[in-house]
């Protein structure tokens, strides 16, 4: 992976002592609330609900053995020996505190880390492919370019002060988009043209929240080379004229809702035109530099299929079953790439406690060159496994309880704190997972079940990503009590014609209902479909009225309120 | 605002320096005082007295088109771009485009609320005058200026990003 020069090293440095000083300013009353909350969110602090919490920085989901040992080691020392990874392939902690905070950014200078960015409104944490390099349908590799972007986006000055959160994705594979990269401010696909050169499809004005958008690619075919210049265009126009009067209309989506994307293409386009060709212009010889660090593992020459593996999954029906949803394909011959799932039932989807990450530290050291990702569905990869060792490891992640069969299952459940931590959510989260995943602890009926996203977000917010979960749940607030809303039909699709976001089925429910209602929806599949049909073709075939009609016909489960389909 | 101190950038190194400029808030009337701070949209309508009232400055709100003032460029010698509120990014792009784009090249200050800890952005997108909010420490502000020593990404100060401005030998894998 990417190893800071000294140059990088000196910047986040220079930002502990920064970030120090503006605590020390606060401590003292030099600093209003209002002043040092955009200083302490773009340093990852919130202040919520039992303590701060701290949102550390992953860049694109990689992360080194040392890096994973490093989180560790802030999790027992400042933490309750805990964190969790988000959707953002970051990774939060719950309980530090503030007067910590300098410290702990400081011991996580000390291996390349920093929560530069990882809230406030500007250019967050860029994210990708956690298959980056390794998958089989990968055009281009997209790691050089997102460090690009990293370092441009890194303390961008004219850019610190958005009008609200700017996310940014790349993804370079063809077939499967492992990133939502439809769903993001910008999002970037890489390709490659007829002569072989890279050449981006720019998207612009995807995002969650409260008016969910699969985002329109404003520009095909950009030369790699522009791509810098091409976002701060488009970030120039955001910054101008994005609105600032309502928090809930302020994110690029609106804006190009406002202009129309013609209008707003058009801008960019005449932007991009008076910075086409200048200094942001990115070199051959800086991708060559920053591509140095993405060069690929030393792997052995293996032989593209393991008569050992063969008669391991022949004669181990769980090693067989957790290899069919666990393991994924990689380019080289020998090689597989190993997810593993932070959604044990009895845990917090995308948790996980200081011994398991000096575990999983080890075990990238003993299995996959000392590199892990962390993926946007909360769980870990290991991207370069020898599949002569893929029973080793197994072993290994059944000691540690990491090899749940699910990748990819109902029970692989996508899912923000919630209100059980979370000061902005109006509802818990974490309880209705695990109701959910204690429901449907039938790993046979789950297997059947097959490639179904869930995912629960606690507010509007839409951290856990509900809107494009084929089954979301969103916890509202109605009256000081907290209820369940569920849409239906969302979908991460190769392209943005193919992502969708889900339709809201009707009047919400009651955490105790919850877990009922979803047996019922699914039971309406497995009744409905039509063989090797997956649960989102099953919907878009039959539509949404037979699973509307399974959800609030349940016998003795009442909608908890009634109100119009149209609410939100 | 008389007897009012400011950050001054001189030859790249900061001093607190007086300052002697007048600010006319939107709706003040201006009867062509000199050294007076005026609306960009009273500049443009008042073009011809700015001659006589030398030495003549213009403030810009965050709603203003920088390519507005160009047409007033000589005839003033300070631009000013409003900051509402500190968290109001739209003056950072503001003084990049009047620097980058229309070639401003005197005295550009940010007014408003100008805080300490956004000092390092404003300078790096042009602005080389500070007028600290009043209540702050102007001494101690000064510090946060060289909060970095060095930046990624171009904008004005530097205006090349660091790979087109460090060889990138000296930046080798550590």
């Amino acid at each position: 992976m990417y190893r800071y020069t000294e140059f990088d090293q000196r910047m986040v440095d220079e930002r502990v002592a920064q970030y120090r000083d503006q605590v020390a300013r606060y401590l003292r009353g030099e600093l209003t609330d209002d002043e040092f909350r955009p200083l302490r969110l773009r340093n990852g602090l919130y202040l919520q609900r039992h303590a701060p919490m701290l949102r550390l920085a992953i860049p694109y989901g990689l992360l080194s053995a040392r890096q994973m040992r490093m989180l560790a080691h802030v999790a027992r020392t400042w933490d309750r020996g805990y964190g969790h990874f988000t959707t953002r392939q970051n990774i939060q902690f719950n309980w530090p505190r503030l007067e910590d905070s300098p410290d702990i950014l400081q011991a996580l200078a000390t291996v390349e880390m920093h929560a530069i960015q990882t809230s406030g409104n500007a250019v967050r944490n860029i994210t990708t492919d956690p298959l980056a390099g390794v998958a089989p349908d990968e055009q281009v590799d997209p790691r050089p370019y997102c460090e690009l972007l990293r370092q441009w986006s890194t303390f961008h000055p004219e850019f610190s002060y958005l009008p609200r959160k700017f996310k940014i994705a790349l993804t370079g594979a063809r077939d499967v988009d492992r990133a939502a990269t439809a769903m993001h401010d910008i999002g970037l696909y890489l390709k490659r043209d007829g002569a072989g050169a890279v050449v981006v499809d720019v998207l612009a004005g995807g995002g969650m929240g409260r008016t969910p958008v699969v985002g329109t690619i404003i520009r095909r075919d950009l030369p790699w080379q522009h791509v810098l210049s091409y976002c701060e265009a488009i970030l120039r126009l955001y910054n101008r004229y994005g609105r600032r009067d309502n928090l809930f209309k302020a994110r690029i989506k609106i804006l190009v809702r406002a202009l129309g994307v013609e209008q707003f293409t058009r801008e960019v386009d005449t932007e991009f035109a008076q910075l086409e060709g200048g200094a942001a212009t990115a070199t051959e010889a800086e991708l060559a530099r920053i591509a140095a660090g993405f060069e690929a593992p030393p792997y052995r020459d293996l032989p593209a299929d393991s008569q050992e593996l063969r008669e391991q999954l022949a004669t181990h029906p769980g090693f067989a079953r957790w290899h069919a949803r666990n393991v994924s394909a990689h380019r080289v011959p020998g090689y597989a790439a190993v997810t593993l799932s932070l959604k044990r039932s009895g845990t917090a989807p995308g948790d996980l406690d200081a011994d398991r990450m000096d575990a999983v530290a080890d075990l990238a050291e003993r299995f996959s060159f000392a590199e892990l990702r962390v993926t946007h569905e909360q769980n870990l990869v290991l991207a370069d496994v020898a599949q002569s060792e893929l029973f080793a490891l197994w072993n290994e992640l059944r000691a540690l309880g990491l090899a749940t069969p699910n990748i990819g299952l109902l029970t692989d459940i996508v899912c923000c704190p919630g209100g059980d931590f979370c000061s902005l959510a109006n509802a818990k989260s974490l309880p209705i997972a695990q109701a959910i995943q204690e429901r449907f602890d039938d790993a046979d009926y789950v297997d059947d079940l097959g490639d179904l996203t869930l995912n629960m977000s606690g507010c509007i917010n839409s951290c856990g990503h509900h809107h494009v979960g084929n089954i979301g749940i969103l916890g509202v607030d109605k009256k000081g009590a907290e209820f369940y809303q569920i849409t239906l039909g969302g979908d991460v699709g190769p392209d943005p014609a193919s992502t969708r976001v889900g339709s809201v089925i009707g009047p919400s429910f009651s955490a105790e209902q919850v877990p009922s209602v979803i047996a019922a929806i699914l039971d309406q599949y497995v009744g409905l479909r039509q063989p090797e049909e997956r649960f989102v073709e099953t919907l878009t075939r039959v539509g949404l009225a037979p699973f509307k009609t399974a959800a609030y016909t349940i016998p003795g489960v009442a909608p908890a309120e009634s109100e119009s389909l149209e609410h939100a | 605002m008389p007897e009012r101190r400011i950050i001054r950038l001189l030859d790249g190194r900061a001093r607190i320096v007086e300052d002697a400029w007048t600010l006319f808030e939107d709706g003040a009337a201006w009867s062509g005082e000199a050294s007076a701070l005026i609306p960009l949209a009273t500049a443009l309508a008042q073009r011809e007295r700015l001659p006589a009232a030398a030495p003549a400055g213009v403030w810009l709100s965050p709603t203003d088109e920088p390519a507005q003032a160009v047409a007033l460029f000589g005839a003033i010698e300070l631009i000013a771009v409003q900051f509402p509120v500190f968290g109001d990014g739209r003056g950072y792009s503001t003084a990049a485009l009047l620097r980058n784009r229309h070639g401003w090249r005197g005295e550009l200050r940010a007014i408003g609320d100008v805080l300490r800890d956004q000092l390092f952005f404003m300078k790096r997108v042009g602005f080389d005058s500070f007028a600290l909010r009043a209540d702050r420490n102007i001494e101690e502000a000064v510090a946060s200026l060289s909060d970095f020593t060095d930046s990624y990404q171009g904008s004005v100060d530097p205006a090349l990003p660091a790979f087109r401005r460090i060889d990138p030998a000296s930046r080798r894998l550590s």
